[in-house]
């Protein structure tokens, strides 16, 4: 079997086989347990596929560069609008509960370490993994079904560099920005529903906010969101260029693209945020 | 050592006259699951020879055709591209090969998002790299009008009919000035103006270049115009292969029966 069957999950004869007769329960558990690692198996080949070809020469800058675009500039006002409700959100809940416990004056740190530390980064993740897996899978699942990638790799260009190393490389870089500017948006917010009611200057919520905190209680948790979007990016690429089946496939690509790379970012940052303290106590 | 150079010499100087074949399928089986597509399949085809593969549909045509550009990879057997067997080669290696076929796919597979004037400079901007934006334009401009789009550089894929499609699909892949010509179903789904055109579209040009020529098709008045060769295939296997009168004087039944039915 060719590494492109592969990478399509391409059946077995034996599976095919097996499909034919009457599954028992046991055979459906077998199959499942199997599928799951037939997808992991394809996954890494695909993943291997992506590296070879985003470090050897030609390098497609003119895609990395519209596909930064596409990720980062499109995603800006939605992220930006999310960043700014959240900010809201978290402004009216932590206020009415540190003023129960008393502890009112708490409130610009309890702000800034929320949205920066907790809420910012996963929320940009899931949104990414929305809008951009979504898009991503589709694009990706339409032009295989229309023999487009075929096309591209019978025009003696590698389509692992132009379509996937490009797109995966976008979402690394443009996530951590992208958090930046929902972190940037929710803290704005978030001190503007404050002073709503009850003023507060913006230099003093920010000295408030950020007193006594230091670069690594902050950076770590921004550029952790490369990782959701190594994850985002790679997963979108990988449903989408194993996509059969016509337009069917190409919504399932787009719907297991988001539902795939969602659940993989909310378990990376389970398993970051334990990896970031330890490193970064 | 010196035995495989001369060996290397003599393909060289075979394929400079044009007797050695560019194209060499050997032996070539494929299955898909439990369906075996190809069973051991031979064909060749030289320089300035168009052949054409015919068929019933599911017999494997097109997929012989993705085998020798690469896009699949043959169970067992082995598909030799201008002496180089093409197996297993790492895709940018292959990508050399690549650079000297042009495949024309069924459904054209024209880039959605891209103009048709887009769509023909694609392998150009990408592969011919020392050519200025001007001169890439102009040789963009040069190709539709052999192929007689020089009004619709500007439209759009979508706006334009399946046969204009396949126009500017056969632009693109003469945009590298390939040596081999792979064609998938050219004149399928055409009226049958547009099928004549590109027959004559597709003679004019293999009288111009001399390219080695493999046309899939169903279109038995097609293949007849434009091929010097026809093979026909049956459960994966070619069952003759000739002249076109070479294929009337055969007495095999499924020869006579496909003629008949053609």
């Amino acid at each position: 079997m060719s590494d492109r069957e592969i990478i399509a999950g391409f059946h077995s004869p034996t599976s095919v086989r097996r499909a034919e007769t009457t599954p028992s329960f046991i055979d459906l558990a077998m199959k499942l347990v199997s599928e799951f690692f037939e997808w992991f198996g394809s996954l890494s080949i695909f993943c291997w596929k992506v590296l070879c070809a985003a470090v050897t020469p030609p390098y497609e800058w003119r895609e990395l560069i519209r596909q930064l675009d596409e990720v980062g500039s499109k995603s800006f006002p939605l992220i930006a609008l999310a960043g700014a409700a959240i900010g809201v959100v978290i402004s009216m809940e932590a206020r009415y509960s540190l003023t129960r416990f008393g502890a009112k004056s708490m409130f610009p740190a309890t702000l800034v370490y929320s949205v920066i530390q907790v809420m910012g980064p996963i929320m940009t993740g899931l949104i990414v993994s929305g809008r951009v897996g979504a898009g991503m899978g589709a694009e990706l699942a339409s032009m295989k079904v229309s023999e487009q990638i075929d096309a591209i790799e019978a025009s003696a260009i590698n389509p692992y560099r132009l379509l996937a190393a490009t797109r995966i490389l976008a979402c690394i870089l443009m996530l951590p920005l992208l958090t930046l500017a929902a972190d940037a948006s929710g803290l704005l917010t978030g001190w503007f529903a404050q002073t709503l009611v009850e003023p507060l200057s913006f230099h003093q919520f920010i000295e408030s906010g950020f007193h006594g905190a230091t670069f690594s209680a902050f950076l770590p948790q921004t550029f952790k969101t490369a990782v959701y979007g190594l994850i985002i990016g790679t997963i979108a690429c990988f449903q989408g260029m194993r996509t059969r089946g016509g337009a069917e496939g190409v919504g399932r690509a787009a719907t297991n693209s988001v539902v795939i790379a969602s659940l993989f970012v909310i378990l990376a940052d389970v398993v970051l945020v334990k990896f970031i303290l330890v490193v970064f106590p | 050592m010196a035995a495989t150079f001369d060996i290397a010499m003599q393909q060289t100087k075979l394929e400079q006259d044009g007797r050695a074949p560019v194209v060499v399928v050997e032996d070539v089986h494929k299955t898909f699951g439990i369906h075996k597509v190809l069973d051991g399949i031979n064909l060749s085809v030289k320089r300035g020879e168009t052949m054409a593969v015919l068929g019933r549909s599911g017999t494997g045509k097109s997929v012989l055709l993705h085998l020798i550009i690469g896009l699949d990879t043959p169970d067992s057997g082995s598909i030799c591209i201008g002496g180089r067997n093409i197996a297993g080669l790492p895709l940018d290696r292959m990508g050399e090969i690549r650079k000297k076929m042009g495949f024309l796919f069924q459904h054209a597979a024209l880039y959605d998002s891209l103009t048709v004037a887009g769509n023909v400079e694609f392998p150009l901007a990408h592969h011919r790299k020392e050519m200025s934006k001007s001169e890439r334009r102009d040789r963009v401009k040069q190709l539709l009008a052999e192929v007689g789009m020089e009004g619709s550089s500007e439209k759009m894929p979508s706006d334009i009919s399946g046969g204009m499609q396949k126009r500017v699909g056969l632009a693109r892949a003469l945009a590298l000035e390939p040596e081999i010509l792979l064609l998938d179903e050219p004149t399928a789904g055409l009226d049958p103006i547009s099928s004549s055109e590109i027959d004559d579209l597709i003679l004019k040009l293999q009288h111009e270049r001399q390219m080695a020529s493999i046309v899939v098709t169903h279109d038995l008045h097609s293949a007849k115009t434009i091929a010097n060769r026809l093979a026909l295939l049956d459960k994966g296997n070619v069952v003759i292969e000739g002249t076109f009168e070479d294929l009337q004087e055969s007495d095999i039944e499924f020869v006579r029966e496909f003629l008949k039915q053609s």
